[in-house]
Order: structure tokens, then sequence, then C-alpha cells
């Protein structure tokens, strides 16, 4: 049965796709598309021979992504500019962060929010700055817009009123509900300037963080495009004094187990040799499309939906939020 | 997916997939003449389906996925299923298309020179383009001019053209010996009536063609023409583009050449015998 193998096998070793019929293809791109990672493929294929439709579709793939790549870094800068005069520091997050920083991650990568993280005891001014400069609430419910002030790890979403764009304003990397409280004050403290005014996660950091969206937050959603950026960032940047920050941060479980997979699935670093009991649910979450870039795998896929906001909300809060959201579709 | 058929319009391929037999069967009829796709990988895949299992059965209706979708798009019934394949693969071209500028128009040819022609839902740039085909123009197609930045170039996407309500009958008569898919009552639009375009306009779909004149008609008023400044064109061409926006630069620095290069005109009219001869008046004075 067709799963995104084939497209972690194409990531891993582009000479794979030689022995691709029109079908495998076919297969590759939709899951590719479906995965966003068809402009990051497009990059690891390029040069290589393959049929004239497949590189005309990637080399559009990848012109997209150059323009994403633009546009994100516009975007951060106009963040900056909104920041600067209160002396916020920006911190740029995941994919902005990679582009910024130039890191081989960012080859071809699509890129959607702008993440920023600033220090909490300024999130007040740096949305009152935000606001001023032309972004707008997204979330028109009052419900929601508490939730997010009082439980999670970001403001509510803004979205640019002019250029359509949306910011996540973070002030650490988790939900505050969840069991795992990472260091905010550290990645803060630690963070690495860039030179243009804008800053990034320290390289343990950076890999830290993956880790946690990865498996300690959400359901898996992109997972296969996350678990790229971590297999990127390691082969870059190594994991010198990771276990350690890790540790700190409360992340060893979710670290190691983001490289077992990534190992298991791009041969990152020395961790190829194998994935671990539970690590078998991962994978076939991790790896749950067809061959026309669907989800697959419902029982899998709903299991780690309901896993996901086990793991955000204690189980009191967990069943006041959905109650809430209840009785709202009732209404 | 159970059923599924793979197709070429134009530069574009396509594989259309579905749960039922019905809307797959209508498409390999009605594009019977159309080439596969590149190498036989498409381009775009869509994907009709139904939203719960027994929905294939009971009360069908055909929910419209893809490559790119919109979320809450309204399923539709399985009678109309050809309706929802076209639409699905119109959709991932507005959504998903990053190599040419796609316009809202439609365009036909004569003697390698194009003719585009856009304006609101309801202007009849479908009808015009229809009987301008009837009248030996060769159709580049009713719903998407492709306008490529590299060479400047409009390339051809003679899908079947889209007949809405009075322009049923029109073309029904104007075109006796055409073939029509089937006629599709109630749809969200009315009612619809798809035309093959002829076999000129699909053994030549792979040939560009250079801009020559673009047209703004309006349908249902008393003849008039105007000159339209570029100005104004290239603004009313951004609206009538889905990827403008996404193909940024490209798309701008390609959008200015065609508006600098080709004459536009505003045709208002109140039946299709004045604006064809306006038409042809227009195309030689361009």
């Amino acid at each position: 049965m067709t799963d995104a193998r084939i497209l972690t096998e194409a990531l891993r070793d582009p000479a794979t796709v030689a022995r691709l019929d029109p079908e495998g293809w076919t297969a590759l791109l939709a899951i590719a598309r479906a995965e966003q990672l068809i402009g990051t493929l497009s990059h690891r294929l390029d040069g290589l021979p393959m049929p004239g439709a497949a590189a005309r579709i990637l080399s559009d793939a990848r012109a997209s992504a150059e323009q994403g790549r633009i546009a994100a870094l516009w975007e951060a800068e106009m963040a900056r500019r909104a920041l600067a005069p209160l002396g916020i520091d920006v911190i740029l997050l995941k994919g902005t962060a990679y582009a910024a920083a130039g890191f081989a991650a960012s080859a071809g990568r699509s890129i959607g929010d702008l993440d920023i993280l600033v220090p909490r005891a300024q999130l007040d001014a740096a949305e009152a700055a935000l606001l001023a400069t032309g972004w707008e609430w997204v979330k028109p419910d009052p419900y929601d817009d508490l939730y997010y002030r009082r439980w999670m790890h970001e403001l509510p979403p803004l979205i640019h009123r002019d250029r359509d764009r949306m910011i996540d304003v973070h002030h650490t990397i988790l939900p505050l509900t969840a069991r795992i409280t990472p260091d905010a004050d550290a990645l803060i403290a630690d963070s690495v300037a860039l030179g243009n005014g804008l800053r990034i996660l320290a390289s343990a950091d950076r890999i830290c963080h993956a880790a946690a969206h990865l498996i300690a937050d959400g359901d898996l959603a992109g997972g296969l495009r996350n678990l790229w950026d971590i297999h990127c960032l390691v082969e870059e940047c190594g994991t010198a004094g990771l276990a350690e920050r890790a540790a700190l941060h409360g992340l060893t479980a979710a670290v190691e187990r983001a490289l077992r997979l990534a190992g298991r699935l791009y041969g990152t670093g020395n961790h190829a040799s194998g994935a671990a009991g539970k690590d078998q649910w991962y994978l076939r979450r991790l790896l749950a499309r067809d061959g026309w870039g669907r989800p697959a795998r419902k029982f899998t896929r709903l299991g780690f939906y309901v896993r996901s906001h086990w793991l955000r909300m204690p189980p009191v809060l967990l069943a006041q939020h959905l109650f809430k959201k209840w009785r709202k579709d009732q209404n | 997916m159970r059923h599924l058929t793979r197709l070429r319009i134009g530069p574009v391929g396509f594989r259309v997939g579905s749960d039922w037999r019905a809307p797959i069967a209508v498409l390999e009829d009605l594009y019977r003449d159309y080439p596969a796709p590149e190498d036989g990988i498409p381009d775009f895949n869509v994907h009709l389906f139904a939203a719960r299992p027994w929905r294939r059965f009971l009360r069908p209706s055909v929910h419209i996925g893809g490559d790119f979708v919109i979320p809450d798009a309204a399923p539709l019934p399985l009678a109309q299923g050809l309706l929802a394949a076209e639409m699905g693969m119109n959709l991932q071209m507005a959504l998903g298309q990053r190599r040419y500028l796609l316009l809202h128009a439609s365009a036909v040819e004569r003697d390698g020179k194009a003719l585009l022609m856009t304006g609101m839902s309801g202007a009849g740039k479908s009808t015009l383009a229809a009987l301008l085909m009837a009248k030996g123009w060769r159709l580049i197609g009713d719903e998407f001019a492709l306008l490529d930045p590299a060479t400047g170039l409009i390339h051809g996407f003679p899908r079947l053209i889209s007949l809405k309500n009075e322009a049923i009958a029109v073309m029904e008569a104007a075109l006796p010996h055409a073939r029509f898919g089937p006629l599709l009552e109630g749809t969200p639009k009315g009612s619809i009536r798809h035309l093959v375009p002829d076999a000129h306009a699909i053994a030549t779909m792979a040939e560009p063609a250079a801009p020559h004149l673009v047209l703004f008609p309006s349908y249902g008023f008393a003849a008039a023409e105007r000159e339209v400044l570029p100005s104004e064109t290239f603004v009313r061409l951004t609206q009538a583009s889905t990827n403008y926006v996404a193909l940024a630069e490209r798309g701008f620095d390609a959008l200015t050449d065609l508006v600098r290069k080709t004459p536009a005109r505003a045709l208002d009219y109140p039946d299709t015998v004045t604006a064809l001869a306006a038409v042809e008046r227009l195309w030689n004075a361009a």
C-alpha cells in the first residue's frame, strides 16, 4: 500500500526516484504537496534525471517557495520595525528563523505564519504595538480569545490588514496547560543575534523547540516537515549541548524520540539504529497518506488527535473546554 | 480512489478520482479527444468524494477536493458530478497554478494572435468565445487565459465551455452538430450545459498566441465602445487574476508588459449580432 514513505525515501536518498514510474511520480508529488514538502523535495532532487513533467512541476514549486521566502523575511522585518521602538527584540521561530539565518532547512521550505518569541513581561506592549501598526485580531469569539490569553503559549493570532499575513506572538513554546514547562527565560537569554536586528534561538534550543512542537504538542499534523527541519538542523549544526538543554526544558523524552524518528525516516546522525516501542505508532501516523495525498489511517489519526488534547490540557480543563465548545455548537 | 481518469487541457495535466463511476464516465466521453498528461504525470489531482461512506448510495452528494481546496465548498448532487469535476479542476488552477499568470478571461485566436475577453460573470465572455469559435476562430479557452511571464504569450486552456441559461439554446442553434454534455438543471448558477470545443481547438491547444486585443464586453446595454487606458486595464486584469499576488514580481512584469503592448476596448452590446460585428471591427483596427 502506498504511504508517505515514498516521500521520506526520496528526501533521504534522492537517487531512489530513478525507479519511479509515472504512477509513483504522481503519488510522490501529491504527497509532497500535501505535506508541504514539495519545495524541499524540489531542492533535494535538483539536477537528477527525471521526466520532463516532474521537472516542470518541481521547478514551479521551487519558484513558489522562493517567493514565499521573500515574503516571510519581509514580514519579519515588518515585525521588527513595529517592535523596535519598544526595545523589544524579535526572536524568530521555525521557518522564518531558518530562512533568516540561511540554514539548509530553509531550502525550498514552505513558510506559513510568522512565529516570534517575546518576553512574557512585554507581551501586552508588543500586542499594542502590533495593533497600532496594522495587525488585527482574527478570533472574534470571546471564549477563544480568553482561552488563548489564559492558557496558551501565544497571543490569539493576528493578521495584518494590508498584507493578509498572520503573526503568532509566543511567550514560550508549549501551552501553559501542558505538563512540560520549558524555560522561556533561558530560551530568550541564550538567543543569538543575526546582525540585522533579528534574533533566533540558540542551536540546541532550535532542536528542542522543533521537537516540542512535533512530539509534545499537537496531533503530528505537518510532522514530516517538522522532522525534516530537525534532520537538517542536526546535520548542519550538530547536537552539542542538546541533552543538557533538553533536560533543562523538560524535553528529554521528546527530543530523543524526535531524533530516533528522524534517524529512522531520514537517516539523521547516528540515530539511524531504529525505532523502539511506541515509535512504531508515531511512524504509522507520520506516514499516513494515500497515493492521492489524502489523509489515511483514520483511527491512528484519531488516536493522536485525542492524545494532543490530553497532552495540552489537564482532564478537568479539557472537560470544561469540550463542554463549552459543544454547547456553542448547539446554539 | 475507486474510479479515475487522466487528461490534459492545454499545458496542464489532471488526474480526477471519484467514489462514483458516473462523473468519470461523462468526463471520459466529453474529453475523449484530449491527450493524457505529459509523461503520465499530472500537475493537479481532483477528488470527488462522499463525506460519509453511506452517502455514496444514500442521497449521494459529491464533495470536491484536491491538492488545493477552499473550506466550506458546498457539495453537489451526483447528477451534477460533471460540474463538480470541472469546478475541481478550475479550483486547482485558481489556487495552485504558478507557472502562468491566470486571467479569468475567454480567449480566441486568429492568424496566430489572441483576443482576450474579460468581465463579470454574465458579461457574455463564454458565449462570445463560443460564437467566435463557431465562426472559425480558434478557441483558446472560455474560463482561464494563461499568460506566460517568460514569453508574454497566451497559452490555451480549452476545457469544456460552460454554457449557462439562455446561452445554451443560442449555442445549440449556432452549432447543431457540436457535442454537448448533459443538461444540468438547478445548479448554483442555474442551468448549465457543457459544449465540447471543436476539433481544431483541441488539436492546436499546445500552440500559444501573442495577445492582440483585450475586450471588456458587457451584455444588456445599448451599443457603445470606448478605449480603455493601460492603467485601467492593468487594474481590471489584476482583479481578474487569481494568482497575481502569488506570482509577485513575475506577475507584475508580465501584466505591465501585456497592457503596454495590447490595446484594450470596452464594448457594451444589446445582442450577439451587434457584438460579433463590433469584435470584427475592433480586431481589424487594433
